[in-house]
């Protein structure tokens, strides 16, 4: 195919709009490098990094000072110590690099299912007309209201029925399922984004929905896939509640499970939490921040209409 | 950028995606090919495997159990059913969770049950066998019981009359902890009585110390140290009849003889003068951890605190314990007369869900003195059973040496801690509130109790 991007005819009134948003930009531009706004964004920046830090502090604070003063006593009194991270990576009856491959079995599948799923969906609710669409299209939106939580019973007792309970594949199917509305909609409004003009251009060179799928629409939503992804990513690598209910075996259990009950029967070990958390936050800032801009930048795209 | 590139990169970004799904996929095999390993360490002791004869041929077979108990004191347990996997060929799979009282539920009713579950209430038992999922103990099981536990402790696995769930791992709550080396050097006795425990806290109190120190916070469950304070002077002042009939609301919950105890509670809790060493003024009992609370004892701004056997996991690592060492714990001293103390404990029961013959021969293993025998050799310290078969010396820690006599005492009373026999909106809610702003707001006990009386559920 030699398809060029078309060019669109310049419509008359748009250099206007062009400019007023140029002078917009412009003057938002000269608000937010002043001085005062810089403080303001450092100000916020600062306070809201102190808990995070602290928490870093701590994590490297001997057993006893955890219990007994703030991590700001560091400061006066200052105590390093790499035990707490030991007690963690290797302390446990369960071996931690086990509960990570867990975890990434877990997250990737339920990432990846649900995208390829919503985009398909997405695609036949933006592009194929049929009866019912917008119908349909507000049905499974609504979805999005069902709380998970009033689900995990009936799941789980379909789970243990169909064979599946134990198994990888209940914490995978439940996380596309409660993915899936959300994730429609956002990709649904991003394609709707897209110019009609480029889908018919398509059409009239005699491409069909697939080719029109992933030749012209996949490669400009892949920052809408990698934002959505990214979400996805964060809420399952986190989420405690669907793998505690689902994948409690010990050969599935995530790390967050292993980090909810690290604090021992009694509590009595809660100042490994420090530590603990700043272990699984690993991966997720990683993710994060190699991801960010898509993550930005998708969000306003699917979301944000003008 | 051109189409072309662009379809490029989607190309590769597709391909990527398809070996994450292959990768995951081999994942899981493994995973689930390699489970069931573990136990390595086993327990030196050879038992007799004529009890489980009777079962039947088990080799093979599997049995779950899930529990509260989590790292790091679920190795020992693990290790406690080597010597019956041998007998027998079982393999038993052991799963804590912290999140076990929630999730238990949610698995008995999806379908999704454990063979056998550690239960620490005996009202979550009771709950369990109204909804029909808990099936009645074996003879052999209710015949160790019978023949090794004290008589109320079957009756907390027993419901409606029928036997249901065998007594395992218990702990005493009646002890007050103290610094031995502290008490020689100030030439303080320990108090034998409840009336001497108050000429000591006076005595200490007039050299300008606080003798007590106390702390009921504990994140949404705050308020439960001081339904035992409370739970433990009903029993001593009151006595066990008394006791029993307010635990299962027999008696109006504000009955003036209860009235009577909370203020005697009161008498130590609300003093200013007795409370609260190195941590501040009475309020801060309210707002202080309970696992931090006893720590001034360490550095001698305190000198006596309350609390159950268990606590002695949360001294600081290095903190020797024992009648020579930093911190040991007396009983606490009985009311009104000399002599053996009453002793307000927990424990949990082991219920089964089904009567597979592996599962009741396990259950008939748990409730044996063999089991308690070879688990007191393999845990550390923090673990005691009331199975009057156990052998105190296996037992490595001091305090849990002085709780298993305790149990075995057959002069003392013993009585289940009575918050988790109380439903629980009131067990494990609105008396941890109403005791909280007895506290903090120094609100009158009468009105506290009332204030339970009130909200007691309707049945």
């Amino acid at each position: 195919m030699t398809t060029t991007t078309p060019v669109m005819a310049p419509v008359p009134g748009e250099a206007d709009t062009r400019g007023r948003v140029h002078s917009r930009a412009e003057r938002a531009q000269k608000r937010l490098t002043s001085r005062t706004a810089s403080v303001a964004a450092i100000v916020i920046a600062v306070l809201w990094t102190v808990p995070t830090f602290g928490l870093l502090l701590t994590s490297f604070r001997p057993e006893l000072d955890i219990r007994r003063s703030g991590w700001w006593s560091m400061f006066t009194d200052p105590q390093f110590t790499v035990d707490n991270y030991n007690q963690v990576l290797y302390g446990g009856g369960t071996d931690f690099a086990t509960l990570f491959v867990n975890s990434l079995v877990i997250t990737l599948p339920s990432v990846v299912i649900p995208i390829t799923l919503a985009l398909l969906a997405a695609y036949a609710f933006a592009w194929i007309p049929f009866k019912g669409r917008s119908v349909l299209f507000v049905a499974v939106f609504a979805l999005q209201i069902v709380p998970l939580q009033v689900t995990l019973i009936p799941l789980l007792s379909l789970y243990v029925d169909s064979g599946l309970a134990g198994s990888f594949w209940t914490v995978w199917l439940s996380h596309s399922m409660f993915a899936l509305p959300l994730a429609i909609f956002l990709l649904h409004n991003f394609m709707r984004e897209i110019p009609p003009s480029l889908v018919e251009a398509a059409r009239m060179d005699g491409a069909g929905h697939v080719k029109i799928f992933f030749q012209v629409l996949l490669p400009l939503l892949t920052p809408a896939i990698a934002a959505f992804g990214v979400f996805q990513f964060l809420w399952v690598w986190n989420d405690l509640l669907v793998s505690l209910t689902f994948a409690s075996s010990p050969d599935t259990v995530p790390l967050t499970v292993r980090l909810a009950d690290m604090v021992g029967s009694r509590g009595s070990d809660w100042y490994l939490l420090a530590a603990g958390a700043f272990v699984a936050m690993v991966v997720p800032l990683i993710v994060f921040v190699a991801l960010q801009r898509f993550f930005v930048r998708g969000l306003l795209a699917g979301s944000v209409k003008g | 950028m051109t189409m072309r590139a662009r379809g490029r990169r989607s190309a590769v970004l597709a391909g990527g995606l398809g070996v994450a799904l292959v990768l995951a996929g081999c994942g899981a095999d493994e995973i689930d090919g390699g489970g069931g390993g573990g136990a390595e360490a086993a327990a030196d002791s050879e038992i007799d495997c004529a009890p489980y004869e009777e079962f039947g041929d088990l080799e093979g077979e599997t049995v779950t159990v899930y529990t509260s108990i989590v790292d790091p004191e679920d190795q020992p347990h693990i290790d406690s059913y080597v010597p019956f996997e041998e007998c027998t060929g079982v393999d038993v799979q052991y799963e804590g969770s912290r999140e076990f009282e929630a999730q238990l539920v949610v698995r008995t009713q999806s379908g999704n049950a454990p063979d056998i579950a550690f239960i620490p209430q005996p009202g979550l038992l009771a709950n369990l066998v109204a909804s029909g999922d808990v099936v009645p103990a074996p003879d052999q099981t209710e015949a160790n019981v019978e023949e090794y536990w004290d008589e109320s402790w079957k009756e907390y696995g027993t419901v409606d009359g029928e036997f249901y769930a065998a007594p395992l791992g218990a702990n005493a709550k009646s002890f007050v902890w103290y610094s031995p080396a502290a008490f020689e050097e100030a030439g303080y006795e320990i108090p034998q009585t409840w009336d001497e425990m108050i000429a000591l806290s006076e005595e200490i109190a007039a050299t300008g110390a606080k003798p007590w120190c106390a702390g009921i916070g504990s994140g949404d469950a705050t308020g439960w140290p001081a339904t035992d304070w409370l739970e433990d002077v009903v029993l001593r002042q009151a006595g066990p009849e008394v006791y029993d009939q307010w635990v299962n609301h027999e008696i109006p919950f504000n009955d003036p003889r209860i009235v009577e105890a909370l203020n005697t509670v009161g008498e130590i809790l609300k003093n200013p003068d007795f409370v609260n060493g190195g941590l501040g003024d009475v309020q801060s009992v309210a707002s202080t951890a309970f696992d931090d609370a006893a720590l001034p004892i360490l550095d001698g701004s305190c000198w006596m605190h309350r609390q159950a056997s268990f606590y002695q996991a949360n001294w600081p690592e290095g903190t020797e314990i024992g009648e020579d060492g930093d911190v040991f714990a007396f009983p606490l001293p009985p009311i009104g007369s000399e002599g053996t103390p009453p002793v307000l404990g927990g424990g949990e029961f082991t219920a089964a869900f089904n009567d597979d013959p592996a599962t009741q021969a396990f259950q008939t293993y748990l409730s044996s003195p063999e089991w308690a025998n070879i688990k007191a050799q393999v845990s550390g310290p923090g673990w005691v059973s009331a199975n009057t078969g156990l052998d105190v010396d296996n037992l490595e820690s001091p305090i849990d040496q002085l709780s298993a006599e305790l149990f075995q005492d057959p002069e003392a009373v013993f009585r289940f801690d009575g918050s988790d026999l109380m439903p629980g909106e009131i067990g494990a809610g609105r008396l941890w509130t109403e005791l909280t702003s007895w506290i903090a707001n120094d609100k009158a006990s009468e009105a506290v109790l009332t204030d339970v009386e009130n909200a007691w559920p309707a049945s």
